[in-house]
């Protein structure tokens, strides 16, 4: 409710912020050359990625038109707040021409669509034309909870008593994502989007159960239907959430990429809320073009990977 | 802190709106007592103290929660939930008060009193005369800036102004009570002995508070399901004491409680009813008595905006010479994200509360100058420790680490 009207801001920001990282970034960049079956709804090349944010692109090593595949990438932010970066993968994978299941616990809709927006893509528009499934869980654990439904919701354990069941959540990703006869094969492949898995956790499942249900959705997104996962887990390191911490090991086992996303050591600053840290665990071969990038942006005076990030609305931000 | 805010409400749109994508703003703008972000277009209400307004970016966006930290004797936070409910009567909100040990009845009768455009002015001077001079400057800038204000409507409750200031010494006026629409929710009287215990997830307290804020939404509209002629109002929910033991929760008991899901799950349907109607919710929990920080944790991820206040009372802080001006501290740990990337973050991250005669007052925590040649070197030292302990500010954007030392 209450939309903002999003102010459409085509302009490129002139100064794309510095990026530097140093080189002892593990990075797992196998260049996987996908040919792009480029759909007349889908969104084209025509609009480069001027508003996602291409740094971290550059620092993946991947652009939507050449998005991997068969991915598990773990977002995880510690003292500070990493959804820019589920806003990122949302409108980098709806741009890669992929379809979209998000499961969106924490925020309505309209947060979700908007932001979009400001990064360059219209959620309303993606889900019209079928590529995007979007779960609110927001709204539907309304439903859930005062009315009694035939089927079972895919957040049916909002009602239950004891040992909350994932089973009908994970059906709900595996007919979204599966494709049928008609004519959905024109989305590239298949990426599940959570925000956030500690919600979960809240909401009274055991984090062997979230596991459990990452398992399956691993086995059916990435490996059957060789579809991407990412996934938001706050890390509270400070709390001693126990099942919270036995999640986040368990995922960072699992996937293949971890984007890591801190607040300063040193406290609040003004300008740099924070920085990201990429580790995975695949085999690090830098493509050539991937090799000159760090070249020309390595900083020796920065020990740590730095990345800047900007908001694409009215203020320069983000993390640096 | 209040002068630049009356700035900010003096740029005020005159006419309707034009064009059709913001038809909807526009007609909800003309709600009283709210305005629309600058930021994020989202409608705010004022939480009752402006100085808190504007550290939360304007005010509070309809739809969102505030959860209140408690101090540890519960002696100001009821201040910030009393200032939340009086400001929706002075307005006309609907209120929806919850509690399990007070009776609302008598908790909105214990409201502060407003200081209205007529002897808001007197009231201030007078305030100001009692204090020191250092402050009386600003004051005096926004007693002038409120003779500049013009007089918006005729009545009792005469201003329709974005937040006001109100005069804890004294009580709401009675009319006002009368004239305001409100639903209480008192546990005692809700709690029926015999009742069919239907498996469900959640604490039968809770579970029932849900469906009674769930009717007065769908009952009266709010949800703008069932479009209606008559004038669109706001619903000021209050909670208070959420989580402690009175509501039959074991989660301040027990720290490895079965049921701490149930609060949790409370709070994520109270939000999905929030985001979907035209309602704001304050609730105050005693954080201090939750056994398991973990689900500290976990309750400010399912909020929106969470303010802690650590008064001083009780702790050597209170006899300590550096916060000899203050009552306690005001922490904002989290401020949410609504419509952007990030959050409207104030720049001060040290904030001190205080408890004037008749105003709660939210200032910037400043050092007190050394004056005295007799320091002790000991003192020195607690005053240097203190000081650290303040460093990290504002766990949200970046919280620190404990142990850096400059």
């Amino acid at each position: 409710m209450l939309a903002a009207p999003a102010r459409p801001d085509w302009l490129p920001s002139a100064d794309f912020a510095r990026a530097s990282f140093s080189r002892a970034l593990e990075l797992c960049c196998s260049s996987a050359s996908v040919v792009s079956s480029t759909s007349p709804s889908g969104p084209g090349p025509l609009f480069p990625d001027l508003r996602m944010f291409p740094e971290l692109n550059n620092l993946l090593n991947t652009a939507p038109d050449k998005a991997e595949q068969g991915r598990l990438t773990l977002l995880c932010d510690a003292r500070t707040d990493g959804s820019f970066l589920v806003h990122h993968f949302l409108s980098f994978y709806l741009r890669a021409n992929c379809k979209v299941c998000f499961v969106a616990l924490i925020q309505s809709f309209s947060h979700y669509n908007i932001v979009a927006q400001k990064l360059g893509v219209s959620l309303t528009a993606a889900r019209d034309r079928g590529q995007l499934v979007f779960l609110e869980g927001l709204k539907s654990s309304v439903e859930v909870f005062f009315q009694t439904p035939e089927e079972p919701h895919p957040l049916q354990f909002l009602r239950e008593a004891k040992a909350g069941n994932l089973q009908p959540l994970y059906e709900f990703v595996r007919t979204a994502l599966t494709p049928g006869d008609d004519g959905e094969a024109a989305w590239r492949c298949p990426v599940l989007l959570v925000d956030d898995l500690s919600v979960l956790l809240s909401l009274g499942l055991g984090a062997v159960a979230v596991l459990d249900w990452m398992q399956y959705c691993r086995a059916t997104v990435c490996c059957q239907l060789k579809g991407n996962i990412v996934a938001l887990v706050h890390d509270r390191e400070d709390t001693e959430d126990e099942e919270n911490d036995i999640l986040l090991n368990g995922l960072s086992h699992q996937s293949h990429l971890i984007l890591r996303t801190e607040g300063l050591a040193t406290g609040f600053c003004r300008d740099v809320h924070g920085q990201v840290q990429c580790s995975g665990h695949c085999t690090t071969s830098w493509s050539a073009e991937a090799a000159d990038s760090v070249e020309t942006a390595h900083n020796p005076a920065g020990p740590e990977p730095h990345l800047s990030v900007q908001d694409t609305g009215q203020e320069r931000v983000l993390f640096c | 802190m209040a002068a630049s805010k009356n700035i900010v409400t003096s740029f005020q749109r005159r006419g309707p709106r034009v064009g059709g994508a913001d038809t909807g703003g526009s007609r909800l703008v003309s709600i009283a007592g709210t305005r629309p972000s600058v930021r994020n277009g989202q409608l705010l209400v004022s939480t009752g103290l402006p100085a808190l307004d504007q550290l939360l970016g304007g005010g509070l966006a309809v739809g969102t929660v505030l959860l209140i930290e408690e101090d540890k004797y519960n002696t100001y936070s009821p201040m910030l939930f009393n200032y939340f409910l009086a400001e929706g009567i002075i307005n006309g909100h609907t209120l929806l008060v919850a509690s399990a040990k007070e009776n609302p009845a008598d908790i909105l009768q214990k409201l502060p009193a407003p200081l209205l455009d007529d002897n808001c002015k007197k009231e201030f001077n007078e305030d100001v005369g009692s204090h020191e001079t250092s402050e009386s400057d600003i004051k005096m800038k926004i007693a002038w800036r409120y003779q500049l204000l013009p007089k918006m409507k005729a009545g009792p409750v005469s201003s329709s102004r974005f937040g006001h200031y109100y005069d804890v010494s004294k009580r709401i006026p009675q009319e006002l009570i009368e004239a305001s629409k409100w639903h209480g929710f008192f546990l005692p009287e809700k709690m029926s002995p015999a009742i069919k215990e239907e498996a469900c997830s959640m604490i039968n307290g809770y579970k029932k508070l849900l469906h009674f804020i769930q009717n007065v939404i769908y009952e009266e509209g709010f949800d703008g399901s069932n479009p209606q002629t008559k004038q669109r109002n706001i619903l000021r929910i209050g909670i208070q004491s959420l989580g402690s033991p009175l509501w039959g929760d074991d989660i301040c008991c027990t720290e490895n409680c079965k049921s701490s899901h149930c609060l949790m799950k409370f709070l994520y349907v109270l939000r999905g009813l929030l985001r979907t109607s035209l309602s704001v919710c304050i609730i105050t929990v005693p954080t201090h008595l939750l056994q398991n920080k973990a689900n500290v944790a976990r309750m400010t991820n399912l909020s929106d905006v969470v303010v802690g206040l650590e008064s001083f009372i009780g702790s050597e802080r209170e006899t300590n010479p550096l916060y000899k001006d203050y009552h306690g501290l005001m922490h904002i740990r989290q401020i949410p994200r609504l419509n952007n990337l990030i959050c409207d973050i104030s720049d001060v991250k040290d904030l001190a509360f205080k408890l004037k005669r008749k105003l709660f007052t939210i200032e910037r925590l400043h050092l007190p100058p050394d004056l005295s040649d007799t320091v002790s070197r000991s003192s020195k030292q607690d005053l240097a420790e203190s000081a650290k302990l303040l460093g990290p500010g504002c766990g949200m954007m970046a919280g620190g680490k404990k142990h850096l030392d400059f």
